[in-house]
């Protein structure tokens, strides 16, 4: 099979997030990058799917040049190639931008199956892969919590998890599965994984290779724009409930009233 | 701050790198409560196996990535400023293999190498006995020769992953004489005639098991003899050079967390109205415990590098256990001191340290012993 993942370098889980006051774009150049650990399960999938069914898994990002941080992950831990979409203009790209120029770089490699995980850490929209799919003109199958593909049948069989279980979802190849972080337990490099690496085919593509109109990208070109931004407040100090007997009415009705019971 | 590393390789930096992801994911947020309920995590074994962490100094036809010791003790270093217990462990596995991939056999080395390497099978070794510890020349443990194949009796003491481990490095006496006299055997875990006792109740390490093996008539393969008859005590003396310098790097690592805690503590505890760290006191203490932290490094690096070029390294092993342990001591008592009352505590991880360091004073040659290796070298060489 042949089988793509998104990938995406984020700024560290824990690190403060920031935006930058001149174009209100993510700070990536402050903080420490790491890549999406949402993708991480994306990575393992395609490389379970593979070890299944034989073929090629080709991680694909977009970003600055650091990003190519997080392909490099991915061909660690065990993926064949890599693709880095990389290009000035695509900065401040918004999330249809990002779909669109992604599904520039994917269609040509012709995937069986794109993988994609349900959102990125920074921005946290969640809608590039259902974008990707409209895009690549694929049926999408999302909140994967397992996947069963059957190549000679052509399909894919998903538990596409819901609020009180579980639906089983088919579709028809090629197709975009994004999963969920339930679904697998990546896996680390190994040693000798990050030794093979730095043999692996990594090409890196202007947007002018990947056929990306000049005059779409950037935050002019972008459907939507970010006009202000505030810090998250300070956390209030909490409310000190005393116990004068009537401890446990007093709890029950902050309860109520918070609308929690 | 966690250590500043020169390493001699861009591969080296990722290895490192490598090690810490795993260590800060899988290692350190299980540390305190395996150690507090003495359970011993076979599982990292296997996980630290799988990303090639166990065969690092070994050649790359067995497995190994042929790494040199420089990078290898660096990397036990990382390990053991998560989990002194499993640094431990990598050490003693290491050392257990190391018989075998020194002075082993070609057939040998082709069957059973590779499994040991991978982490599929974690390794022991058995050379103390109770009545013989830093005099292991008096061991009894005996192997009988019966033509074909050898028959091990005796009792061997404070074996690390006793009862736990897939094969057993064991010397045993094939003839009266003292140190002529032993000879090296690797010995299935699962061989009739092999039992264990209980887990020692230690200090602390507590997440490593310690404890007697017994051998009732187990039989042994001639195929399992490591190196010729005889020979054994000098293979034991040529794995503990390198045995120590795994104690020095795990020594190291360990200071290197004590510090790292008490240099974060005392910029956030304020007394007097101010961090503790701007009372000069208290200042100084801590640049002794970060001189003890670099310098203990530098000597363990040297003796590695020796190593590393075909040296003689054997007095600078010494040096560099004695050195490192004795600083690890020093750095984690400190560190309490750092802490105050709370480092007294069960609740901060800095009086386990100090627990833990202790024996790195006494395993693999108390550091008694390592003075008398070195003043023999200095009489001798
Ligand atoms: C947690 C733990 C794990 C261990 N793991 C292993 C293992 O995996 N495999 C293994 O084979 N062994 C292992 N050991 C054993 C360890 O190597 C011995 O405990 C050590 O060599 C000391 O021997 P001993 O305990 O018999 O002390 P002794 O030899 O009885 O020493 C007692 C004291 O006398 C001092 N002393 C002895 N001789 C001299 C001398 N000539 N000059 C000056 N002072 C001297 C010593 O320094 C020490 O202070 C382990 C021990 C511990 C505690």
């Amino acid at each position: 099979m042949n089988i793509v993942v998104t990938v995406k370098q984020v700024p560290d889980t824990w690190a403060e997030k920031k935006l930058d006051p001149s174009d209100m774009t993510t700070d990536r150049a402050t903080v420490d990058n790491v890549l999406n650990e949402m993708d991480e399960y994306g990575v393992e999938e395609a490389l379970l799917l593979k070890e299944a069914h034989g073929g090629e898994v080709t991680a694909v990002t977009m970003g600055p040049d650091k990003a190519v941080e997080a392909v490099r992950k991915a061909l660690q831990m065990g993926a064949d190639k890599g693709v880095h979409l990389c290009d000035a203009s695509l900065h401040g790209s918004d999330a249809l931008q990002t779909a669109s120029a992604l599904a520039k770089v994917i269609a040509p490699l012709n995937p069986d199956v794109v993988i994609v995980s349900s959102e990125a850490s920074d921005a946290r929209g969640g809608v590039v892969g259902a974008l990707l799919a409209e895009y690549l003109g694929l049926p999408q199958l999302t909140l994967a919590r397992k996947v069963t593909a059957d190549p000679g049948g052509g399909t894919v069989t998903i538990e596409r998890q819901t609020d009180n279980g579980y639906a089983t979802v088919l579709g028809k190849l090629p197709v975009v599965v994004g999963v969920i972080e339930k679904i697998n337990e990546p896996r680390y490099p190994s040693f000798k994984g990050i030794m093979a690496a730095k043999k692996k085919p990594l090409v890196t593509m202007t947007a002018a290779d990947a056929g990306i109109d000049p005059g779409s990208a950037g935050p002019s070109g972008a459907y939507s724009e970010v006009d202000e931004a505030q810090p998250r407040p300070p956390k209030a100090a909490g409310q000190v409930v005393k116990d004068e007997g009537d401890g446990g009415a007093k709890l029950a009705a902050f309860l109520a009233d918070q609308k929690l019971v | 701050m966690p250590a500043e590393r020169v390493l001699p390789t861009a591969e080296a930096r990722d290895l490192i790198a490598l090690t810490s992801e795993i260590a800060d994911k899988e290692l350190a947020p299980r540390a305190a409560q395996y150690e507090a309920d003495a359970r011993f995590p076979r599982e990292v074994f296997r996980l630290l196996g799988e990303a090639g962490l166990l065969s690092l100094p070994y050649p790359e036809e067995f497995g190994g990535s042929a790494q040199p010791y420089e990078v290898y003790l660096q990397v036990l270093e990382e390990i053991a400023a998560r989990w002194a217990s499993i640094a431990i462990g990598v050490s003693v596995h290491s050392m257990s293999s190391y018989p075998l991939a020194a002075f082993g056999s070609r057939a040998q080395q082709e069957q059973l190498l590779p499994d040991m390497l991978s982490g599929r099978l974690l390794g022991a070794y058995c050379l103390s006995e109770p009545h013989a510890g830093s005099d292991p020349g008096a061991m009894i443990t005996q192997a009988i020769d019966r033509g074909g194949e050898y028959v091990l009796s005796g009792t061997k003491a404070w074996v690390t992953h006793g009862g736990q481990a897939d094969f057993y490095t064991v010397f045993a006496r094939t003839s009266e004489s003292r140190t002529e006299g032993i000879s090296c055997f690797l010995v299935d875990g699962a061989m009739p005639g092999l039992s264990f006792g209980a887990p020692e109740h230690k200090m602390g390490l507590t997440g490593s098991p310690t404890t007697i093996v017994n051998f009732d008539d187990v039989l042994v393969g001639s195929d399992r003899l490591t190196g010729s008859v005889g020979r054994g005590f000098a293979i034991a003396m040529s794995a503990l050079d390198s045995g120590r310098l795994g104690v020095a790097a795990c020594a190291v690592g360990l200071a290197q967390a004590a510090l790292d805690y008490a240099v974060s503590y005392a910029k956030e505890r304020h007394q007097f109205g101010k961090p503790i760290i701007d009372h000069q006191g208290l200042g100084f203490l801590l640049a002794d415990m970060a001189a003890g932290v670099e310098s203990a490094r530098a000597t363990m690096l040297e003796a590695a590098r020796r190593r590393d070029r075909g040296l003689p390294f054997s007095r600078q092993a010494s040096i560099a256990k004695l050195v490192a342990t004795d600083a690890a001591m020093r750095v984690t008592t400190d560190a309490v001191q750092v802490l105050g009352g709370y480092g007294y505590t069960r609740d901060y991880p800095v009086e386990r340290y100090m627990r833990e360091a202790k024996v790195m004073q006494i395993f693999e040659g108390t550091n008694q012993i390592q003075r008398m290796v070195i003043g023999r070298h200095l009489a001798r060489d």
